[in-house]
């Protein structure tokens, strides 16, 4: 069997100010459907042990993740050697239900941009709030990041996870990278 | 630069985030419309410079259409609201009517 690639083969971008990385191949699942009904909440469970998360949160258990992307969608984020097995308990969970879901592994890129001025990276280029009493670790938030669409959340405090499709992940790398170049960190979230 | 709440994700951004997608609560003639129907619907637009209904989309968010009222000469929203209706809410009308006095009459 093939081995998987990530888009960028875990590129590095290190500078004081931040750090990008390309992570991955990390396992992503999309799923569509009433987030409010029982079968829906009920796969979620049996496949992942995650609960639906608060609207716009991105909640965590046991290594996987599940964020909420939209009132009828949610993104499983799981190790990549797990989709396989998660579709199944997933599809099968959901037999009778309408409701969808896919494997979207291949068709992301992730990155992890930390250091001291990653939230000041971010604000550069997406137009959020990232004030730390605004944007807080758990949020998830979709959005754009410079022209591309992108969504990110704070696993934890003074760290991203961002996730943009794979063929604009050379673009968001470069963007980013550029957002923390030496010298350019503004101060504006100093506390 | 106009300020947008979606009302499916609760997010409040700048417009680049979203998309205009033109004017709402209109009525969309297709197949088996007449010539008539069809110019009207492609072409005969009032555009007045003030009260605008649209839809709009939250292209690089939740990805959902919903509807807008905002004044396009002074770029003030008045409010967004569901894509699931013909018509504006009443509240909503009547606080453009407070605003905007006589506005029906140019729209
Ligand atoms: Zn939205």
């Amino acid at each position: 069997m093939s081995d998987p690639v990530s888009a960028l083969k875990n590129a590095t971008y290190v500078a004081d100010i931040a750090e990008i990385k390309e992570v991955g191949p990390v396992g992503m699942i999309t799923l569509r459907g009433d987030l409010a009904s029982k079968p829906v909440q009920k796969a979620c469970m049996t496949a992942a042990g995650l609960k639906i998360p608060q609207q716009r949160h991105c909640f965590t258990q046991d290594g996987n993740s599940i964020a909420w992307m939209s009132p009828d969608e949610v993104l499983i984020i799981c190790a990549y050697d797990d989709v396989a097995a998660m579709l199944g308990k997933l599809n099968n969970a959901l037999k009778g239900s309408h409701a969808l879901a896919a494997n979207v592994s291949d068709a992301r890129a992730v990155f992890d941009v930390s250091g001291p001025s990653a939230r000041e990276v971010m604000a550069k280029l997406a137009p959020v709030d990232l004030d730390p009493s605004q944007f807080t670790a758990g949020m998830f938030r979709r959005t754009r990041i410079a022209q591309v669409p992108a969504a990110f959340w704070m696993p934890q405090e003074d760290m991203f996870r961002v996730i943009c499709f794979r063929s604009v992940a050379q673009y968001v790398f470069d963007v980013l990278g550029v957002a923390a170049q030496p010298g350019s960190e503004v101060g504006v979230f100093r506390r | 630069m106009l300020i947008v709440s979606c009302p499916n994700c609760g997010i409040t951004a700048e417009e680049t985030e979203f998309h205009a997608h033109g004017e709402a609560h209109i009525t969309r003639h297709t197949v088996g419309s007449s010539d008539d129907q069809m110019e009207t619907y492609l072409f005969m637009r009032k555009n007045p410079k003030g009260v605008h209904f649209e839809r709009w989309r939250h292209q690089n968010g939740c990805g959902k259409w919903f509807h807008m009222a905002r004044d396009t000469m002074t770029l003030e929203v008045f409010g967004t609201y569901s894509a699931q209706t013909y018509n504006p809410p009443k509240d909503l009308l009547a606080e453009i009517d407070a605003k905007r006095p006589g506005w029906r009459d140019v729209s």
